[in-house]
């Protein structure tokens, strides 16, 4: 081991309780009983913040998004039921908020475009499948005697010239 | 597939991308022209209270500004469109926009204002420093109001009609262009109907 990467290990060693004690400690304003902060926290990354615009508000660091999470923390401590949180956000901010949009006439083409493509995907295959079977015609009489006279005439340079070994050819010299 | 079928299907090969390019080409086009007259706002989200009243609110006034507090009654006050401005004076773009929020002033338009999560010094001298278009201020230091009315971040503004129906909503400075291309329209339509 080098004595920089000596170094690093050394320093990540000593560091770990203060890693350990982040991962544990009480973070300010969570809910003290784990089973609502556990709820909070899924109905929190169900909702976008609108800062970050692809984060829900769970995840990001924006202050909009800090006052959203306290706000769904607090209406969970009272009681509230998760759609009635989902709906109080809702109202203020309309469907953008929601990172699981409501199936409606709007948004119909957005859920139903999986399923489309699918279909398309399907169809594409279905067609080209049907397609291919055109089976090989033989060849005809006439077809069979113009092929062989070609492959004799070797118009195409294909056939080593007559009377030449395969050694005169690529230019290897004589054993 | 028949003789005939195939180079028609090849120049369908050619032409289909280039008919997408080309859609593709126009839409950008018509994006970046709207992004110059500011007809169209990239990170714009539609507000869920256009056509209806905001809810309910009374905010305190700013200390040392000769200005009444806000309250929702104080909406209709003027029977006729107000604009409703969120603004901040560590918001950078409120600068930008302070210019056109005067000038609206000057011509007699009511501008409410909601000074979002501020200290009050630094409001007091953003005002002194930029001028005071406001006719009534509201004080929102817990930002609780500006979440009620769907506010997702300063300078965001608000026209509302005389009977205090949001009627239009846009998030982010109000340039010159957008003075022409929204809101003088819009302020001239409201007052007329």
């Amino acid at each position: 081991m080098g004595r920089p990467l000596r170094l690093c290990a050394l320093l990540l060693a000593a560091s770990l309780p203060a890693m350990a004690q982040v991962a544990t400690a009480p973070v300010a304003g969570r809910l003290p009983d784990p089973a609502a902060e556990a709820r909070a926290r899924e109905i929190g990354r169900e909702l976008r913040c609108l800062v970050c615009q692809n984060q829900s508000i769970e995840d990001s660091e924006a202050e909009l998004a800090r006052d959203l999470r306290r706000i769904v923390r607090e209406q969970v401590a009272r009681g509230a039921s998760d759609e009635e949180v989902v709906r109080f956000v809702h109202d203020r901010y309309g469907d953008f908020v929601l990172l699981r949009p409501p199936v409606r006439l709007a948004t119909l083409l957005l859920w139903a475009t999986p399923v489309l493509a699918l279909l398309g995907g399907l169809f594409a295959i279905w067609r080209l499948r049907r397609r291919q079977p055109t089976a090989v015609a033989e060849l005809t009489e006439a077809e069979q005697a113009r092929l062989a006279e070609r492959l004799a005439s070797d118009r195409f340079g294909v056939l080593p010239p007559k009377g030449e070994s395969a050694a005169q050819r690529t230019g290897e010299p004589r054993a | 597939m028949s003789e005939l079928a195939k180079p028609s299907r090849r120049k369908l090969m050619l032409y289909a991308p280039l008919a997408v390019a080309g859609v593709a080409g126009l839409g950008f086009w018509a994006m970046l022209r709207g992004l110059g007259d500011g007809s169209f706002n990239p990170r714009g989200v539609p507000s869920a209270l256009l056509g209806k009243n905001p809810p309910e609110f009374s905010l305190p006034g700013l200390d040392g500004v000769d200005l009444p507090p806000l309250a929702s009654p104080d909406l209709r006050l003027f029977r006729k469109p107000v604009l409703v401005n969120f603004w901040a004076s560590w918001c950078a773009p409120c600068i930008v926009e302070h210019p056109q929020l005067m000038a609206l002033h000057r011509q007699g338009v009511p501008i409410l204002g909601i000074n979002y999560k501020d200290r009050e010094p630094d409001a007091r001298s953003f005002l002194a420093r930029h001028g005071n278009p406001f006719a009534r201020l509201g004080v929102d230091v817990p930002g609780r109001i500006a979440i009620d009315w769907g506010v997702y971040g300063v300078p965001e503004t608000y026209v509302l009609d005389r009977h205090g129906v949001i009627r239009w909503r846009w998030a982010g400075p109000i340039t010159p262009e957008v003075m022409t291309a929204s809101v003088v329209p819009l302020l001239r339509s409201l007052e007329n109907a």
